[in-house]
């Protein structure tokens, strides 16, 4: 306490912080293993974005490094190489947002954004300038005298973030901050908090299921998948090169194909490809829908299916095709026509593109 | 049309049962203002009896005062972190504790004051202090409080609020002082409420637990009738009456929120 209100005096703006996670395990005490022994190292300022499905981990790695949560026996928190492990969560200055965004409905929303900096004895003048900028900085100058419950959910979450960001923290941590929101209102803020995260330079660790959001924000994803880390990458390495069929399926869309490889060729019930690049024990080969395009029926080295669903999607078409495997093959036509369903098409694949584990 | 005929039936069966409830309050009360009770109004009013029992009940009076306020200072220290405890723990040793402390209402509190007779009855000096009534009465009152504040956090996410909270620098005591205490005031102050009137009308564990120099007033109100005029009684009604609704009122003042805004602030400073 007393050294936090020592650096506050002085700070103009507190440096970022490297933030690195050593052999951090979580069991529960119902013994279920929420995290497997995990090593990861945030640089300072990066926006890192851990990314899974509900139940991977992703939230209690964020608690571990909020210090909401204490890792196993063995495990150790590290911010610029101190081990603050055994510190709790209000003694390692940070930003926190949460999901349901704990605002304190007793205060206003000048009182909730000026909170951090009464706890941290900052004078009533600093503290009201202080404010004052971060009501201006989210836009929410107009709303300082209300209170929480008269407040829309995009508003709440702009007083989250204000309050996280007015103490001026060393890392921002933010748990699923958009999942509360509606789809139009997310894509608006989603923007704003990237323009936010780029301005500020701050270490940012931010949750979320949603790939679109971890896509646009992330300068480095980190996939994870039951207590493991699946993958580290930037967006786009995760895209085009992942490194386990759970990721392959979880960003984006990905094609599946069961068949066997025969001489440098894959053959599948609706036709044969030619993949020198493959192993011999291929049993399953994936790739994206922009990979895929329809070519001349019974073109030779396509495959040949049956459309069962077209979607339209304004400027393409959103084609789901029967290629006699346990799932329709998706593929996107820049064709603008009515596709029949039980028509005969054929498809080329970009075989360079082609993944297979 | 027959929404209105059925507007009005309901307004006369509200206004009936009204009259059924608050007649004899105002009958009691008039009673101890009226010269003679028997005679009727036609005696005309008086302030005598009211005058009478001042002069002879004030202690008593003042003591119910006296206990109701320390009794809501005891279950306000012990009830609101014991909520506090029973609210974030999940357990069942907590649901049984919770169970546990509705005890003393359930059992009669004849029964009650007896087992506290048998129990510290001996010890002379706090047998015939008011802290021995006192100790009754807390026994009696403290569910109330905590039922009243632990319903409240149940509603608010505590835990989610602790941890805002937190994440912003602020230590345990912070947190109780600035996020739990003004998130259960709605609690606290039912439970205040309810202290208050459970104390100042607590008959049947008093009586037993009084002593001549320790009278409650519901205690010197049941003396007055049993051996004085009806009027006295009656008197003694409208005082407690008037001393108890100031009291009731300002609790409810207390717990009017405060409103402070941002830039009415930025002219001060």
């Amino acid at each position: 306490m007393i050294e936090h209100e020592a650096t506050y005096d002085n700070d103009i703006g507190s440096a970022p912080v490297a933030i690195d996670l050593r052999h951090c395990a979580k069991t529960f005490a119902n013994g279920a293993l929420a995290l497997e022994p995990t090593d990861l190292s945030i640089a300072a300022g990066e926006t890192i974005v851990f990314l899974g499905p509900s139940g991977c981990g992703k939230t209690t790695t964020l608690r571990l490094i909020a210090g909401l949560e204490q890792p196993d026996r063995g495990g150790s928190v590290l911010f610029d190489g101190v081990d603050v492990t055994a510190l709790p969560i209000e003694r390692r200055h940070i930003g926190m947002v949460f999901q349901s965004y704990a605002l304190f409905p007793n205060m206003t929303v000048a009182e909730n954004i000026g909170y951090g900096l009464r706890i941290r004895r900052v004078p009533a003048p600093q503290r009201r300038t202080r404010i004052g900028e971060m009501l201006e900085m989210m836009r929410i100058g107009q709303l300082a005298d209300r209170r929480i419950d008269q407040l829309s959910g995009g508003q709440r979450q702009r007083v989250a973030l204000a309050r996280a960001l007015a103490v001026r923290p060393r890392a921002f941590l933010l748990d699923e901050p958009l999942t509360a929101l509606d789809a139009k209102l997310r894509d608006t803020l989603r923007v704003e908090i990237d323009a936010l995260l780029r301005s500020l330079q701050i270490t940012t660790v931010y949750v979320t299921h949603d790939q679109d959001e971890a896509m646009a924000l992330g300068d480095r994803i980190v996939v994870m998948d039951h207590g493991r880390i699946a993958q580290i990458g930037r967006p786009q390495e995760i895209y085009r090169r992942p490194a386990t069929p759970f990721v392959a399926d979880f960003i984006g869309t990905m094609n599946h194909l069961a068949g066997r490889m025969d001489n440098g060729r894959f053959i599948c019930p609706a036709g044969s490809l030619t993949c020198p690049g493959l192993g011999n024990g291929t049993r399953e080969i994936m790739f994206r829908p922009e990979h895929a395009e329809l070519a001349a029926v019974d073109k030779a080295g396509s495959l040949s299916g049956t459309v069962t669903a077209a979607f339209f999607l304004g400027d393409r078409m959103r084609l789901f095709i029967d290629v006699g495997a346990s799932r329709p093959v998706i593929l996107d036509s820049r064709e603008q026509r009515d596709f029949r369903h039980g028509e005969r098409v054929s498809l080329n694949i970009d075989t360079e593109a082609i993944l297979a584990f | 049309m027959t929404a209105r005929i059925l507007f009005l039936a309901q307004l006369i069966f509200t206004l009936l049962v009204c009259a059924f409830l608050l007649l004899p309050v105002i009958l009691s009360m008039l009673a101890g203002l009226t010269v003679n009770y028997v005679a009727g109004l036609s005696s005309g009013l008086t302030l005598h009896w009211v005058n009478e029992v001042w002069s002879g009940y004030r202690s008593t009076i003042f003591l119910s005062l006296a206990l109701a306020i320390c009794c809501l200072i005891v279950t306000l220290l012990l009830g609101v972190p014991l909520a506090y405890v029973l609210a974030r723990s999940q357990g069942r040793v907590a649901r049984a504790i919770e169970e546990l402390i509705v005890m003393p209402v359930a059992i009669p509190g004849l029964a009650t004051a007896l087992a506290l007779i048998v129990t510290y009855g001996g010890l002379h000096g706090f047998r015939t202090s008011p802290a021995f009534i006192l100790v009754g009465h807390v026994l009696f009152t403290l569910p109330f409080m905590v039922r009243s504040v632990v319903a409240v956090l149940s509603v608010v996410d505590l835990p989610m609020l602790e941890e805002g909270a937190a994440s912003l620098g602020a230590g345990f005591g912070r947190r109780f002082v600035d996020v739990v205490l003004p998130n259960c005031r709605h609690g606290i102050l039912a439970g205040a409420l309810m202290v208050i009137t459970l104390s100042m009308g607590e008959f049947n564990m008093t009586w037993l637990l009084h002593t001549p120099l320790t009278k409650t007033l519901p205690v010197g109100l049941a003396d007055a009738y049993a051996s004085l005029r009806l009027e006295i009684g009656s008197a003694y009604t409208v005082i407690f009456f008037i001393m108890i609704m100031p009291l009731l009122l300002a609790i409810q003042m207390l717990a009017r929120p405060r409103i402070r805004t941002f830039n009415a602030g930025a002219k001060n400073d």
